[in-house]
């Protein structure tokens, strides 16, 4: 019941967020990201402050050893720069560059109804629709091991 | 810089920074949203409620903040519905492939320090200021 609580009221304040700093709004995001027009710094303080905050608590979360639901942490452990990861973030700020949202602010922005925010939500689930539907027809581990993406992509 | 919004970012980037923790706290888990949306749409057992309520704890904050902060939501979109369509699809592709966005690797992971999520924000940032480039400067919009 708590984890339950923990997601929608941790998802609530995420969208709080977003709004109070002004990321909801992709006109904004793109002012930080066209460097050469009239540059709006906004953003940067925005991930400054939110890694920042992060760094500095998420140590003392860990020391408790596990969550208060649950039995352990569920931690990403990989360290290595491959093929995909360099390749999904380029298509991904090739994607954010074009119209300003990103997963978060695309959710939140749907409040607006505004039909552009609406298109972009759809096209986006679309999007990890077709990864997740690649991925189970390559893999031939049910749990999601290498599928034919990942060959393509890391040449492995 | 006449639109930059200092103590506005900072604060809402605290809070956005707590909201992850929340998450951490109470499940221990990483507050990526293109992995619990994209999570969602391949389930396994036991694993589907949380992603679901967090949604909609996105999705009624971004209500919240339409009701507290209206001008937060007074969107602009200056590009053609095709490449709104062909973005949103990079975005959802590009997330899944290289395992986050801006929340787990960008605030997650760079809080964690962790090399993956540096790469992966630099890499996000540097691709999305020259696609701004390109379009506004070279192509004068699409």
């Amino acid at each position: 019941m708590l984890a339950l609580v923990g997601s929608f009221c941790s998802g609530l304040l995420f969208a709080i967020g977003l709004g109070i700093a002004g990321m909801t709004l992709p006109q904004k995001v793109l002012a930080f990201l066209d460097v050469a027009g009239d540059w709006d710094p906004s953003l940067a303080l925005v991930m400054i402050s939110s890694a920042g905050v992060y760094f500095v608590l998420h140590r003392l979360v860990l020391r408790r050893g596990r969550p208060l639901a649950g039995a352990k942490f569920a931690l990403p452990t990989r360290r290595d720069i491959d093929a995909p990861l360099v390749m999904g973030a380029a298509m991904f700020g090739i994607g954010w560059g074009l119209v300003g949202l990103c997963p978060g602010p695309a959710v939140a922005a749907l409040a607006s109804l505004h039909e552009d925010a609406l298109v972009f939500f759809v096209s986006m689930i679309a999007g990890m629709y077709a990864y997740g539907t690649l991925h189970v027809i390559g893999s031939r581990d049910p749990d999601g091991g290498a599928s034919a993406l990942d060959l393509l992509l890391s040449k492995r | 810089m006449e639109g930059f919004t200092p103590w506005a970012a900072l604060a809402g980037g605290a809070l956005i920074g707590l909201a992850a923790l929340l998450l951490l706290l109470c499940n221990g888990r990483i507050a990526g949203i293109s992995g619990i949306l994209g999570g969602s749409l391949e389930p396994k057992r036991g694993d589907l409620l949380w992603r679901v309520l967090f949604f909609f704890g996105l999705l009624t904050g971004g209500l919240v903040t339409l009701w507290w902060l209206p001008g937060a939501l007074d969107i602009r979109v200056d590009v053609s519905t095709p490449a709104v369509i062909l973005a949103g699809l990079l975005v959802g592709l590009g997330t899944r492939i290289g395992s986050g966005c801006t929340s787990g690797h960008g605030v997650c992971g760079v809080g964690r320090l962790a090399p993956r999520s540096i790469v992966e924000s630099a890499v996000f940032v540097a691709a999305a200021m020259l696609t701004v480039y390109v379009v506004r400067h070279l192509l004068g919009g699409i």
